[in-house]
């Protein structure tokens, strides 16, 4: 039984920022992901959880077209970003500026470490240095990095080391102030007290944006996310409130899975 | 395979890993041939020294600044070389002109943008293809193409012009290699940012593949300063004593100034030959020299 | 991390006001960056075309300046077997044969001696030189490459001539000897890099597993890896071919330029290049003589698109398999 947020209290148009519906995505003939329902509100933390393989990363690339760069990738059903169809997206460069993505691998891009950050705001425009610099202080701040590189801002990004290169990420995503941040995973690069502090952050950062945040630690759903999907097998089983789903989860395979029985 | 000590160390006993008479038998075979092929391979490159070493030799003694800087003159048989220097700088200068552009954005087409399939396919065959036609149908296709169909007549520019078509596959190959060479994670990051494709290329992929297209320029200099059908009959003249005076003039170069001096020319003395010879074989080494340097010092600097 | 700043964020344009009307709008408008990168795939797509271009307009200026000739006046088998290349007395004869002959045999000298030395590079820089020798030997290699053939032609006359003529007791020192051994020296390099390629290409485990059966060195490379490399090898003999074939220069200088078909290598010959550098500058433009050397041009352009597909072929024929 599938149990999706249609039979929750009904959200208004207002409140929602994504709607996915009957999505399905295949590579070939492999299907990652089929007849995914849910939404997500707006400033709100949304976490997914689940295995390994169960189409949670595929759904993050059709989210933000990156499947324009994949030609075996085939997507159907609907995908409504703040009110519109994004497969019918003219300008894809806009909707992906608007959404951050941080993946599970760092990638510190090789320039300076003040010019990874200044990157996205460079390109939307920004020219004054004090501003650059006030974004570029905020970002590297917010994504627990600032202490560390404040007086090497012109080393290389790609030196940095792995942890360094993942809250680079996160910096980065930051810094196209973005309405959606998408998170896949980006704590296994990252030591566990960053990773708290990370948090701390990610639970701030709700009034400015919305939160996907996909991940396989599921006490980190728990301690951030207000609502919470699970995916098994290119399937979405079930969605709710997250203290509500890891009391009584409605389905027996989440329950299965929150208690550790396989994954 | 290797024994530490003869076989008879161990109180006339063979060492059970001491060779047989078999086994150093096959191992001394084994140096020879080694030794053998270094031999041969010195065999070949001996003659580029010993080139080298005949041209310094016969060609230093006349190899003056002013023989540099002077015009020739009696046909070419006296004086100096400065108007060949100069035109070749001329051709040379137009054929970079025209093929870094063009090759460089082949490469980053092929690098970027192609996908595997008929058109990608066809565009690298041409490339293999344009690199082995022979200098001599290249002029001859310079002649119909630049002298004659698009009038530009027997000039510095129809002979840049064909030393460009001549070395577009260089470019085009060199730059390809060091553009794939970017990690494909940095052009993800880049696009999931929403930088465009051309901006991505433009600040992370092209910055990053400065090696490929340095190597390319040196090249294409290499060549253009090399070689001598391309230009022989597309704008280049065995003797004038006047500079170039625009594009469309005619001019001597380098190379076919040795090979005018060498063949047809009259009453040269014996030495400029070789003189000339040993300019032309210094600005193509040095060219090389400075390719290798910044080879060496690229692969000291890793940038990720 | 409580660092509050309190610097508010970069406005962004296109989110001006609130409301579903300006999400639309920023998310369909093609804007500057958007325009500048369809203009950059235009012209990289241009670019890459070129090659194609290029070669297809060689192969028609070529045909076209020789079609005349070889439309009503030409017949093929003349050209090609005709033993009298004398294009200059009344009636004029275009018979091709002597310089596809000279062609030939000088070719044939080059491979002899090329083929050899640029194997043994191959394997003696691939296979056993290690670091610094290695560097050095691969520099030298590049060094050859570089020499200009005009540089070659200047050696062959004044250099191997003189020398020729007193080691062999022969009158005349630009031959077919002179002109083959230069035209191996020079397409060397290439054969070598190329072989060395394929030699490169052979995977290790195939190596592994013969040294573990007791081979030594040698015998890896000659029964384990040459086999092996063979495609890449006689990719690497063909290309040397097609650039004996169709070095100019260097050949004009150094070997007589004779257009009689050649009985030996001590005798002056010439080559199909060499004869239209010669005589192209002297024929004049449109007649019957000019259009022969075009003719020539595209036989010559044919054989070497011909080699050169065929190479290609060899080498990816061999990629597709692994």
């Amino acid at each position: 039984m599938v149990i999706t947020a249609a039979a929750m209290p009904t959200a208004t148009a207002q409140d929602s920022l994504l709607k996915v519906e009957d999505l399905s995505i295949s590579y070939g003939d492999k299907t990652a992901l089929s007849g995914v329902n849910f939404e997500v509100r707006r400033n709100e933390i949304f976490g997914i959880i689940g295995p390994a393989n169960s189409g949670k990363t595929s759904f993050l690339r059709a989210l933000n077209r990156m499947d324009e760069f994949q030609h075996r990738m085939s997507v159907s059903g609907r995908i409504t970003f703040a009110g519109r169809d994004v497969s019918s997206i003219r300008n894809l460069y806009a909707l992906r500026r608007m959404i951050g993505v941080v993946f599970p691998l760092p990638v510190g891009l090789p320039l300076s470490i003040y010019d990874n950050v200044a990157l996205s705001p460079r390109l939307r425009g920004v020219r004054t240095k004090s501003k650059l610099d006030a974004i570029v202080e905020r970002c590297l701040t917010r994504a627990a990095l600032w202490d560390e590189v404040k007086d090497r801002l012109k080393s290389l990004g790609s030196l940095l080391s792995g942890g360094q290169q993942q809250r680079l990420t996160i910096a980065r995503a930051l810094s196209q102030d973005p309405e959606l941040l998408l998170l896949d995973e980006f704590s296994i690069a990252v030591d566990p007290v960053t990773t708290m502090r990370i948090e701390e952050v990610l639970k701030g950062l709700r009034d400015e944006m919305t939160i996907v945040l996909v991940t396989n630690l599921v006490q980190q759903a728990r301690r951030l996310a207000d609502r919470t999907a699970f995916f098994l097998a290119g399937e979405c089983v079930e969605v709710d409130q997250t203290e509500a789903l890891f009391r009584g989860a409605k389905d027996q395979r989440t329950r299965d899975y929150l208690e550790g029985r396989f994954g | 395979m290797t024994s530490i000590e003869s076989p008879e160390a161990f109180d006339g006993h063979a060492s059970v890993f001491a060779p047989s008479a078999n086994e150093r038998k096959a191992l001394s075979v084994q140096q020879l041939l080694k030794l053998g092929f270094l031999a041969v391979t010195l065999l070949l490159l001996i003659p580029a020294a010993a080139i080298l070493g005949v041209l310094v030799w016969e060609g230093a003694p006349g190899l003056t600044w002013e023989f540099l800087t002077t015009k020739p003159t009696d046909n070419g048989a006296a004086g100096g070389i400065s108007t060949a220097l100069v035109g070749t700088v001329w051709m040379t200068g137009v054929a970079l002109a025209c093929s870094l552009p063009l090759g460089v954005a082949a490469a980053i087409y092929l690098s970027e943008y192609a996908r595997d399939n008929w058109l990608t396919r066809t565009i690298n065959i041409a490339i293999v293809n344009l690199a082995g036609v022979p200098s001599i149908v290249h002029a001859l296709f310079g002649i119909g193409a630049f002298v004659y169909f698009l009038q530009f007549g027997k000039s510095v520019l129809a002979a840049g012009c064909t030393l460009a078509v001549m070395t577009l596959p260089v470019v085009i190959v060199s730059t390809r290699e060091s553009l794939q060479a970017v990690p494909q994670a940095f052009r993800d990051a880049c696009w999931n940012m929403g930088a465009t494709r051309w901006q991505t290329i433009w600040k992370i992929v092209l910055p990053n593949s400065g090696s490929g297209i340095l190597t390319g320029l040196i090249l294409v200099v290499c060549r253009a300063v090399g070689e001598t059908a391309p230009i022989m009959f597309t704008g280049a003249v065995f003797f004038r004593q006047f500079y170039p005076s625009g594009l469309f003039d005619k001019s001597m170069a380098l190379s076919y100034h040795l090979f005018s001096v060498s063949t047809h020319v009259k009453g040269v003395p014996a030495h400029i030959p070789f003189t000339v010879a040993l300019t032309l074989i210094l600005v193509v080494l040095s060219m090389n020299a400075v390719a290798i340097y910044f080879r060496m010092k690229l692969r000291g600097s890793k940038k990720w | 991390m409580k660092n509050k700043s309190t610097v508010t964020p970069a406005p962004r344009p296109e989110l001006a006001t609130s409301g579903r009307d300006a999400w639309a709008d920023a998310l369909d408008r093609r804007d500057r960056a958007w325009c500048l990168d369809l203009a950059a795939r235009l012209l990289v797509l241009i670019g890459g075309v070129s090659a194609i271009l290029f070669i297809g307009a060689i192969f028609l200026f070529i045909t076209t300046e020789g079609l005349d000739f070889m439309l009503n006046r030409m017949e093929f088998g003349s050209l090609l077997f005709g033993s009298r290349w004398e294009p200059t007395v009344e009636p004029p004869e275009y018979g091709a044969f002597p310089l596809i002959m000279g062609t030939l045999w000088i070719t044939a000298v080059a491979m002899i001696i090329g083929v050899p030395l640029a194997f043994a590079a191959a394997v003696y820089v691939g296979e056993f030189a290690r670091g610094r020798q290695r560097e050095w030997l691969k520099i030298g290699i590049e060094v050859l490459a570089a020499i200009p053939s005009v540089v070659w032609g200047v050696i062959g006359l004044y250099v191997m001539a003189p020398l020729i003529k007193s080691t062999f007791n022969v009158q005349i020192g630009l031959n077919v000897l002179n002109a083959g051994v230069i035209l191996g020296l020079m397409a060397a390099p290439i054969i070598a890099t190329i072989a060395e390629d394929a030699l490169k290409a052979v995977p290790e485990s195939y190596r592994e597993a013969a040294e573990s059966l007791g081979a030594t060195r040698w015998q890896v490379i000659w029964k384990v890896v040459l086999p092996h490399a063979r495609p890449g090898l006689s990719a690497a003999v063909l290309l040397g071919v097609g650039r004996a074939f169709g070095e100019t220069i260097a050949v004009l200088m150094a070997s007589g330029h004779r257009l009689m078909a050649p009985e030996g290598v001590f005798d002056s010959a010439a080559t199909l290049t060499a004869t239209i550098a010669a005589e192209l500058g002297e024929a004049a433009v449109g007649s019957d003589h000019y259009q022969v050397l075009f003719v020539l041009g595209l036989l010559l352009f044919l054989i070497t698109f011909s080699v050169n597909l065929i190479a290609d072929r060899i080498v990816r024929g061999r990629k597709a398999a692994k």
